[in-house]
Formats: C-alpha cells, structure tokens, sequence
C-alpha cells in the first residue's frame, strides 16, 4: 500500500490498462491530474491544439490499433469540445476512454467557472459515463471504464473527476487494481446459441443467391481470415458496408465493394438480386437500406450482431445469431457446405461488367476519382487511409483499393467532418511505420486544420491529400440534383492557400492541378519523410455517382453515362 | 398484444430492476427521450434488493420503436434487468388520490360510491373529502368518472407497478399460465370495474 494522489492513481490505473499515448490539453480543473503526468514516461502525452483533435485522434488511434484510445480535457469548454468524437465514436463503436476536468466537488452545481455538466451533456453519446466523487473510487471506476469502452459493442465512456478529487490522498493498493471487473448489468454475449446458428447454417446451406454485407463487426473482432473461410468455401459474393470496407481484400474476385447511396451499382443490385443476405457484423443503415420497406425484398436475411438492439431495428429477420461476430463465425463455418454458387457469382460478374461504377471520365480538369485511384495505384492499396466526410470520402471509399486488414478509417456514422487530420495522427500514432494517407476536403479540412500543428510537432509523415474543389462539394451535389439546382452556402470563395499554410506550419506543400502532375507529386509526397500537404485542385461541380437519392431504393439507382 | 391508441401510438409495459445510484433515473430517461418515447407512468421504489430498485414504466411510442426499447434499456450498464412484461400474465395495480367536492348534501352520497368501490376515504374536510382508490387503471378511471358529477378538485395516481403471476402448478413458469385460468383483471374494462 501506498499513499498517492487522485491524479497519480488515474496515470498508475492508466499504465495498468497498457495505455501508450494519450491526446490531451489542460486546463485548471485537470492540473492536478497534469501536475503528476510528467513523472510517467510510460504515458506519452500528445499536446493538441484544440480538444476535438483530441478526442478523434483517440477515435482514429483506437481503429487503426484496436486497443482503447484515451483522451483527456479539461471541465466547461475543454470537455464540451470533447463532445463530437465522442459521438463519433459512439457511432461507430470505437473504443474510448476520455478523462474530464471538473470543478471542486463543492463547486458543482453553483455555475463555477468552467463549470459543465459533462456527464449530463454526454448521456446519450457515450456507451456509459462516471463522476467520480470519491478518490476511493478512481482506480475501479477507471478499470470498469476501459471493460466496458473495449467489449461487447465498444464505444466511448467519460469519466468525469472533480479537481479536488484528483488532488486527495489515500492509500493505494496494486493488488485490488487486479481483481477482474464484475458487473451484474453488463454481460455482453461471446459464442451464440448453437440453435440460432444452425439455424443460420441450413439457411445458408439451402440458398442459391446469398451474399454476404461484411460490417464494421468483422473489423472490431478481428473476424478477417473468418470471414474468408466462409466466403471461400461456400463461393458467397462479399459485400463490405462503408465501415466494413477493409475487412475483405478487394481484390479478392468474391469481393464487389461497398453498397447503398454512394455505393457500387452492381453492390446494390447483388443486394436486391439475392435470396438470402448475410449480414455480419453490420445494422442496415440507411445508407445502405434507403426505403426500407422496398429493401432487398426477395431475400431471407440472417443478422450475425454483437448489440441485441441491432437485430430487427431496422429490418425484419429469419435468423438472428446474437454473438462477437468472430466466435460465431467460428461456430458456423464448420456447419456451412462446401459449395459453389456459380451461376449467381457469373450472375454478379455480369452486373459488374453492365455497371462499371469504377470507370472514371475522360475530363480537362483534374478529378477527385483520379487523384484517389492515381494514390491507390502508387501506394498499391497497402497504406493505411482516413478520409472527412463528403464528396472525397465517397470517392476515397470508391476508388482505393485496399489489400490489408483494417486499413480505412472513416466517420461513417456520425459522418463528422474534420475527422480527417485528426484520426489520422491517431493512426500514424498506432502505427508509426506504416503509411498513412488522409483524404480531405476544403471543407472539412478547415474545421481541425489546428492539428498540422500537432502533426508538425511529433514529425508525423501523415500525406495529407486535400481534394480542393472550393466548395462543400456533396451540399452542391445535393442542391443540383435534390433542391433544384438552389445553390446556396456552398462555395468557398476565401479559402486559404493550402500550400503556404502548410509551409507556416513547417509542412511541405505540393500543389497539383493536373492529371498528368499527379505521378509526380504523389511521388515526391511519399519519398519526404516529415508530414506533406498536397492541394489537389479538382474540379467543382463534379458529382459522386452512382447514386441512390436518400430514402429511395435500387430502383432509383443514378449511374453516369459515358 | 400491445395496447394500441386513437392516435396509432402502442402503450407497453415494462418492469426493470436497476442500481440505486444518483444518474440512473436521468440515464432511462434520456433514452426514452432519444427514441421518442412517451412515458405515460413512472413508479419506482425498493426492491428485494437493498442496493437495486425496481422501475416499473408504461411507454407510449410508434409500435416498432416502443416495441424495441427493452433492449436498449437492457444495454445500460445500470439495469441489471429488464423485461417488456406487455404480453405476459401480470397482476398490476395503481393507487390514486382524489379530492372531491363534498358538501354537507353530497358528502353522504360520495361516501356511498365510495364503499361500493371499495375505496377508503383517507380525509374529510368541510367541503372536500379525499380518497384513496387502489386497483387497476380502468378501475380508478371509472371512479373518477363517477365524482366528476360532485366535482373533482384534485388527482394523483402513482402510476402502475406490475408483476408476474406465479405458476399454479409446481414446475410452471411463472406468468406463463394460459389465458382461460387468468383473473379477471385483464377482461375488466370500462364501468364494471368496480371490484378486483
């Protein structure tokens, strides 16, 4: 037993949680949590410039990794800023441990300085939050918090620590950090019952057209080389969602790539063709679903989810499997017949010869879809690639070919734009030997731009591709094609220029304004080992296709003409 | 099957035993909020737990999304359990106080409804006499009613609190038994409620 401070017994409970890096900024009601970060080397603490940054960059880190990412603030508006990666990975079901400031405990509730009501503000975007008002409690409550971020259906969890708190003494005990957490209101389920499962199987067993949507589960349960045994064996057309994009190679001939909105015409016509649907690990988002009522109508569905209030929200099922997508995978392969499907799988060669989503246009300016694929071409699918939100992330997800396991990360639930540059300071943190690419748009690059700060501070070799069209490019493409072609608050006449601001931050800055350039800059992009911007000046107006218009179905579908 | 309104809303019944902890009430009902759902009736109270107490809510909402809430309450870390007790064998009850209007001509009248409805007049005053009714919904329903002739001048009801029946045989799952052997609480509707 030792005597320590609230704040040292949050680092000692951080160092037994494998915490490496933490993406924090201080402020007075944290200090005396600060006051004692210095003194454990272990925690490397990444100074952010504003407390967004924070919080996604530990969305980002714990993607690319798979282990918690922490994040701390200080109270009031340090931990408001908190607030949208927080909801960002709440989302998307990324695992989070973020540590406010708040004000002595007498303190709360008379409107103090920087006084906020934080676990209040956070209820319904956090999978569970603390206040801890007794540092008695600090090191089970910190425990319980990173149980609960990590397993089942991972998420965000705020703990909340008044500064009084933080700075009491009391004894400390190792021994009782390592009893096993035990909460009789959380037992998130592992295997499936084996009834549902077989259930599934003989589904899967009896069906002529079934495919597979791979979600974001198959990634967060590391369900990978899984996922393919079943594919393989039974010859199933693979479909990932938006956030499942990385968890099967797409070069892989069972793979067609993602469906929905923006997604590969002859994805959303494989989903509408099949009579069974597999859905693993995703929740029929509406992006994927439009009209609910007239989505994939000819098919049974089988519902593989970790989060029994996923099965049956959204979209009525035969067969729900309730399980970690990875342990029933490994329950259901051994079940499932060794099969070949041919007629269907030519069946979905031939949508992907009639709809050529991938096939870019013969234009005089410059492309977003070409600056994707010329990145996907020289980096050969194998970077690690995080995108904002909007036309560029569609693109992004479109065009890039990924080879490896959990390469793409992207706000696909939340959609938050300014996720770009941060998350992808968290990847590189997770994996500082890998290439990281993020793609940006104008717009949203200028909503967390603070961070090349950052990035220039920790020497990050974050490539930065901004494709810069002037515009809130996908508002332009829904005022044109949606609202009438009523532009309005869709142009960005005063951006900056990206080059000189990257260079006042210390970053090297390429522009690019021609197809014929971009070989050239990419290379010279990847061959500068520090962080690089590159301001690729793309056509405006240009519109992502295909196109499934919000609410609608496969019958909607907008493809573009050649 | 749930109850379904004039306006197409479903009314389900749910009972959840939960931590008794500062937070856990604004926790439930932020995600009721969320989802859109009304809670018509709140009770909450002690359990046979020292440390969880059970919540018992009747929940007004679009069918699907009221039909759905138990499992996301069922994800928050502090329900330790919960069940949408709606199609199953339950005895409910409800306690209302109701001031009515009672003057020296009425009193005697108000007084003799009262017995027939077995009701316990808990205060007299010179112009009011409040009761208290406990029973089903319709049953208060029907009291209530029955004073508005006289003047109703005050209500509070609790809301339900409801639990499952016990088996009737040995080895039977409780408040599983089938519908002919139930008691009449769930056949009783509108003004024949005047006993349980």
């Amino acid at each position: 037993m030792m005597i320590k401070t609230g704040g040292q017994i949050v680092c000692e409970a951080l160092v037994r949680e494998g915490v490496d890096v933490i993406f924090g900024l201080p402020g007075g009601a944290i200090l005396p949590l600060y006051s004692t970060l210095g003194s454990y080397p272990e925690l490397r603490h990444i100074l952010v410039r504003h407390e967004e940054g924070a919080s996604l960059a530990a969305d980002g880190y714990a993607r690319a990794s798979g282990k918690v990412g922490v994040c701390m603030a200080t109270s009031g508006p340090g931990a408001t800023n908190l607030i949208t990666g927080l909801a960002t990975a709440m989302m998307d079901s990324a695992p989070i441990v973020a540590i406010t400031g708040q004000v002595n405990r007498g303190a709360i509730g008379s409107d103090a300085f920087q006084e906020t009501d934080i676990t209040g503000a956070t209820l319904p975007v956090t999978k569970h939050n603390y206040l801890v008002m007794d540092t008695r409690d600090l090191a089970a409550t910190i425990k319980e918090a990173f149980h609960i971020a990590r397993t089942g259906r991972p998420g965000p969890v705020l703990i909340d620590i008044p500064r009084d708190v933080q700075a009491a003494e009391i004894e400390f005990d190792e021994a009782e950090y390592d009893k096993p957490v035990s909460l009789r209101g959380y037992n998130p389920p592992t295997t499936a019952d084996e009834d549902a499962v077989a259930a599934a199987a003989k589904l899967i067993n009896e069906a002529e057209r079934p495919v597979i949507l791979a979600g974001h589960g198959v990634i967060i349960s590391r369900a990978f080389d899984e996922l393919r045994e079943l594919a393989e064996n039974a010859q199933i057309p693979v479909v990932t969602t938006l956030l499942g994009i990385s968890s099967f190679p797409d070069d892989h001939v069972l793979s067609t790539g993602f469906p929905g909105m923006h997604g590969m015409a002859y994805s959303s016509l494989a989903l509408d063709h099949a009579d069974l649907i597999v859905n693993i690990g995703a929740r029929f988002d509406d992006r994927i679903t439009g009209d609910t009522k007239r989505f994939a109508v000819n098919s049974k569905k089988i519902h593989i989810d970790i989060d029994p209030a996923e099965i049956g929200k959204n979209i009525k099922v035969e067969a729900p499997v309730l399980g970690d997508v990875r342990a029933v995978l490994n329950q259901l392969n051994p079940m499932v017949n060794q099969t070949t499907h041919t007629e269907w799988v030519q069946h979905i060669e031939h949508l992907k010869a009639e709809h050529p989503s991938l096939r870019i246009r013969e234009s005089d300016d410059l492309l977003g879809q070409q600056v994707v694929k010329a990145i996907s071409d020289a980096t050969k699918g194998d970077a690690l690639v995080v995108t904002g939100v909007g036309q560029h992330q569609m693109w992004a997800a479109q065009h890039y070919q990924f080879k490896n396991a959990n390469s793409w990360f992207t706000s696909g639930g939340l959609g938050t734009m300014g996720y770009e540059v941060p998350a992808a300071m968290g990847a590189q943190f997770a994996h500082p030997d890998k290439e990281v690419w993020t793609f940006a748009g104008d717009g949203g690059i200028q909503m967390t731009l603070s961070e090349f700060a950052t990035i220039a501070e920790n020497k990050l070799p974050v490539k930065i591709a901004i494709l810069n069209n002037n515009m809130l490019g996908m508002i332009t493409q829904w005022q044109d094609m949606v609202f009438n072609k009523n532009f309005y608050a869709n142009s960005y006449t005063g951006n900056p220029d990206f080059v000189k601001l990257a260079e006042a931050y210390g970053i090297k800055g390429i522009s690019v304004t021609r197809e014929n350039e971009l070989e050239g800059a990419i290379q010279e992009a990847r061959d500068h080992p520090g962080p690089v911007v590159l301001d690729f000046v793309i056509r405006a107006e240009e519109n992502v296709f295909p196109m499934i218009p919000s609410g609608q179905s496969v019958e909607q579908l907008i493809e573009e003409s050649f | 099957m749930a109850e379904i309104m004039a306006n197409g809303l479903a009314r389900r019944t749910l009972v959840a035993l939960v931590e008794n902890k500062p937070g856990v009430l604004a926790r439930i009902a932020s995600l009721f909020r969320r989802r859109g759902i009304n809670i018509a009736s709140l009770a909450v109270g002690a359990s046979e737990h020292s440390d969880l107490s059970r919540m018992t809510f009747v929940a007004e909402g679009d069918p699907s999304t009221v039909g759905h809430i138990a499992k996301h309450l069922d994800k928050l870390i502090e329900v330790v359990e919960v069940s949408d007790i709606t199609d199953n064998n339950v005895v409910w009850r409800e306690l209302a106080m109701v001031r009515v209007r009672a003057t020296q001509e009425s009193r005697a009248r108000v007084i003799q409804l009262a017995n027939i409805f077995r009701v316990s007049i808990v205060d007299v005053g010179a112009e009011a006499v409040t009761m208290e009714i406990t029973g089903d919904t319709s049953k208060i329903d029907s009291m209530i009613t029955l004073m508005q002739e006289f003047g109703v001048e005050q209500v509070m009801r609790t809301g339900r609190v409801a639990m499952l029946r016990s088996a009737l045989s040995q080895g039977g799952e409780d408040g599983e038994y089938g519908d002919q052997i139930s008691s009449n609480i769930n056949t009783l509707e509108g003004f024949d409620s005047g006993s349980v």
